[in-house]
């Protein structure tokens, strides 16, 4: 069953009625097609609304505006039960007093008329289900008396049981540790390719969403930024935001500018860049972007190695990067073309994204301008929605405070104290201090801490 | 060594309760039972030097005493009544108001008010809402429940007047214990459904389960153990009835011409402690018996009925 969503905007009202700024807009003007029988991932960090759409397209919130189709049928004013939903939940919500058979057959002693079935029957439908997600053997446990993964797999059983045109689940493997989230990804990946039913699901983690969807949709703040292929928008990603979001380890961001058709990072010209007008621009290199070479145009401070097999992590620092450390991977081969300290690198130009510093969208330059349309065109051809977030980018919500709240307000305690105190020395030196890293953390820190964190964790994971 | 130290330590904190226990509780407990073993107990009488026949008589004769029957009738009959009325009522009104949110807070105070105010009072109230004044057949007043009656076509019943009929009787008791009751209930069973994860009911709307469904199959089982707990403090409370009964009887537990025919276990203990302390002993004990035994059933059946 194709979905399809238009306009869909969620406005939570305020809480504080007298405060009319109170409210959030928790999706905004969401337009997507999904099409039929593909796995979709809802990928965005904490608090960007994938969780709200996917309740919206259950129906157990009601969209603010816009409208929600399955198929041709218009399903925004249907109550959730007659959607022909299968809805997971985080925490599964599985009856915990009823067993694992009563669980799968709750949804079926709901239908009434004609779709009723008879007992037989249900239990028919009970038994296949259970054998699809591999859980026939504890039909008689309570959920109780089974592991998380195992717990999971039952909701799914509830959900799939009645035949639904459209399977959700809300963050399906948050609650699993490492190992089984793993194997619970494959499985719902099979599951998913067995019914062929149109599934999408929520997730924060981009790793999972890229390994297991045959489509991702990256959110922030209630805005698509990106849809795609997961390897398409790892690939070619639309604006910063979501060339951060991707990727593990993250990208490296560097600060940059272009000059007459050349890229600058510091006072070294590191690439030719065609077609691109001279501007500001952030510099986003993939770990795996960089060559090692003695005569390379990026000079950077090496403060470390990991040897992780095959190949190398070399960890180092250069005063134009965003992150306090830059990390590259390239093959152990190439190891010994470090020098006292000092690693000169070529950048891959396909792996290199420029972002204009005041919009943060995609400047794009020499090839990628081709690859990027010969892309478009592809997926249109496939019958895919290919969408990218026009106009100004959203800000996480603490920038506009940082923003608009008055510098006093901001000072701690001993700050305070301090200014009360009798200066001492270097009075000069402190606004700029202070001014530095807000400058930084504006769009930025906030939206970089989810994947970088993200990424440590499933590396380490593994 | 050290061990040793702190064990003398904690004994010393918990001197005091243990102290007020054994005389207060323990000592009570052994002595109801030895006063119920002694035939014709009296305390006043003891003290003067006076020796008893040990025995069981008293349990006979208590068993024997046509009295006793009645209060065993009435006390059992109120409880098996109201306890099922009441915890339905409960958890009706609980779901309810765990439901609203329009006038939540008012509509608690109301359901709430019966906890905080005095029974006796309010037995008071009731009688007054139920009797008639003056005398018969030219009433000066008939209480509320008689207007609206009549002015619903009805006839007036005597309910709690001389000559009234036990059935009344024990109607208006019911009904006055059951609202009596409701609120504790309520309170233990709204914090039973505002425990109880809202996803479950998202989950059970996603399944198109109707809300009577939702309500046996995923609200009453998983209220269970508050149900439990409510059912066995009500049975435990009905078998100790006795100030409703005061509060609209007065101390003749019954009405004017029939005194006594509403009393209960309790009044019936009452009843004997200044003239038999021995029977009231055994009276005592027997009712604990009662309560031990039907507590214990409600246990063994909540295990197989409650689940988790």
């Amino acid at each position: 069953m194709k979905v399809v969503l238009q306009h869909l905007t969620k406005i939570f009202p305020s809480r504080n009625k007298k405060d009319p700024n109170g409210e959030v807009v928790a999706v905004n003007d969401f337009n997507l097609e999904i099409p039929d029988g593909k796995l979709i991932g809802l990928l965005g960090p904490s608090g960007c609304g994938k969780s709200t759409t996917l309740f919206m397209i259950s129906g157990l919130e009601a969209p603010t505006g816009g409208k929600i189709f399955f198929g041709d049928d218009d399903v925004t004013s249907l109550s959730p039960e007659n959607r022909g939903i299968g809805l997971v939940f985080q925490n599964y919500a599985l009856y915990p007093h009823m067993t694992v058979q009563q669980n799968i057959l709750f949804p079926l002693q709901n239908l009434k008329g004609e779709n009723r079935l008879s007992k037989e029957e249900m239990l028919v439908r009970a038994n296949e289900v259970a054998k699809l997600v591999q859980i026939d053997e504890y039909m008689n446990r309570k959920p109780s008396e089974l592991s998380g993964g195992q717990q999971q797999r039952v909701a799914i059983a509830r959900a799939l049981v009645k035949m639904p045109r459209v399977l959700l689940l809300d963050e399906p493997l948050s609650n699993l540790d490492a190992r089984l989230r793993l194997q619970t990804r494959e499985e719902i990946r099979r599951i998913q390719r067995d019914t062929k039913i149109t599934t999408i699901f929520v997730t924060h983690d981009q790793e999972e969403a890229m390994s297991i969807s045959d489509y991702i949709v990256v959110m922030k703040l209630g805005v698509v930024m990106q849809t795609g292929k997961p390897q398409w928008v790892y690939d070619d990603p639309a604006n910063l935001f979501v060339a951060k979001f991707l990727g593990t380890p993250p990208i490296d961001v560097l600060s940059g500018c272009v000059v007459g058709e050349k890229l600058y990072i510091g006072e070294e010209c590191v690439l030719d860049v065609k077609g691109v007008e001279d501007q500001d621009v952030y510099v986003g290199i993939r770990p795996e972007g960089f060559t090692l070479n003695d005569k390379g145009r990026l000079t950077c401070a090496v403060s470390g190695i990991d040897v992780m097999g095959r190949d190398i992590s070399i960890v180092s620092t250069h005063p134009a990067s965003i992150n306090p450390l830059i990390r590259s991977i390239i093959s152990s081969d190439e190891i010994g073309k470090i020098h006292d300290g000092v690693a000169k690198f070529d950048l891959k130009e396909h792996k290199v994204f420029l972002f204009n510093k005041e919009t943060e969208e995609r400047v794009y330059f020499g090839k990628q301008v081709e690859a990027h349309e010969a892309m478009v065109a592809q997926m249109k051809e496939e019958g895919e929605f290919y969408s990218a977030h026009e106009g100004p980018l959203p800000r996480e919500a603490d920038d506009k405070i940082r923003a608009n709240a008055p510098v006093a307000e901001k000072k701690s305690f001993f700050t305070k104290i301090k200014d009360i105190l009798p200066k001492k020395k270097a009075p000069e030196s402190a606004p700029e201090e202070e001014q530095a890293p807000a400058e930084q953390q504006e769009g930025q820190e906030p939206q970089e801490a989810i994947p970088a964190e993200d990424g440590e964790k499933t590396e380490s994971k593994e | 060594m050290d061990q040793k130290k702190n064990q003398w330590k904690a004994w010393l904190y918990l001197l005091p309760t243990i102290v007020l226990l054994l005389i207060f509780t323990v000592w009570p407990i052994f002595n109801t039972i030895r006063m119920s073993l002694l035939k014709n107990y009296d305390s006043a009488r003891e003290l003067g030097g006076m020796t008893f026949e040990f025995g069981f008589s008293n349990f006979t004769a208590v068993a024997q005493y046509s009295g006793f029957l009645t209060c065993l009738g009435n006390t059992m009959l109120l409880t098996v009544i109201t306890v099922p009325i009441s915890t339905m009522l409960a958890l009706i009104i609980a779901v309810a108001l765990n439901s609203i949110k329009w006038l939540k807070k008012v509509f608690q105070t109301i359901f709430f008010l019966p906890y905080v105010t005095n029974s006796i009072a309010i037995g008071m109230v009731f009688m007054t809402m139920f009797q008639m004044i003056g005398d018969a057949p030219n009433y000066s007043s008939i209480g509320i429940i008689n207007t609206i009656i009549e002015a619903f076509g009805g006839t007036r019943i005597n309910w709690v007047n001389a000559g009234s009929n036990y059935w009344a009787n024990m109607g208006v008791l019911i009904i006055y214990i059951v609202w009596n009751a409701l609120p504790f209930k309520i309170l233990v069973l709204l914090g039973g459904l505002q425990g109880v994860n809202k996803q479950y009911y998202d989950a059970a709307k996603v399944d198109g389960a109707s809300r009577l469904r939702i309500f046996w199959r995923v609200t009453v089982p998983l209220l269970s153990p508050m149900i439990a707990y409510v059912v066995i403090t009500g049975f435990i409370g009905g078998f100790k009835e006795y100030s409703s009964v005061v509060g609209i009887f007065n101390e003749n537990m019954g009405p004017v011409g029939a005194p006594r025919s509403l009393n209960t276990m309790v009044g019936f203990i009452y009843d004997n402690i200044n003239t038999n302390q021995g029977r009231a002993s055994a009276a005592a004990l027997i009712l604990f018996a009662i309560i031990f035994a039907v507590t214990m059933i409600n246990l063994y059946v909540s295990k197989k009925r409650v689940h988790y």
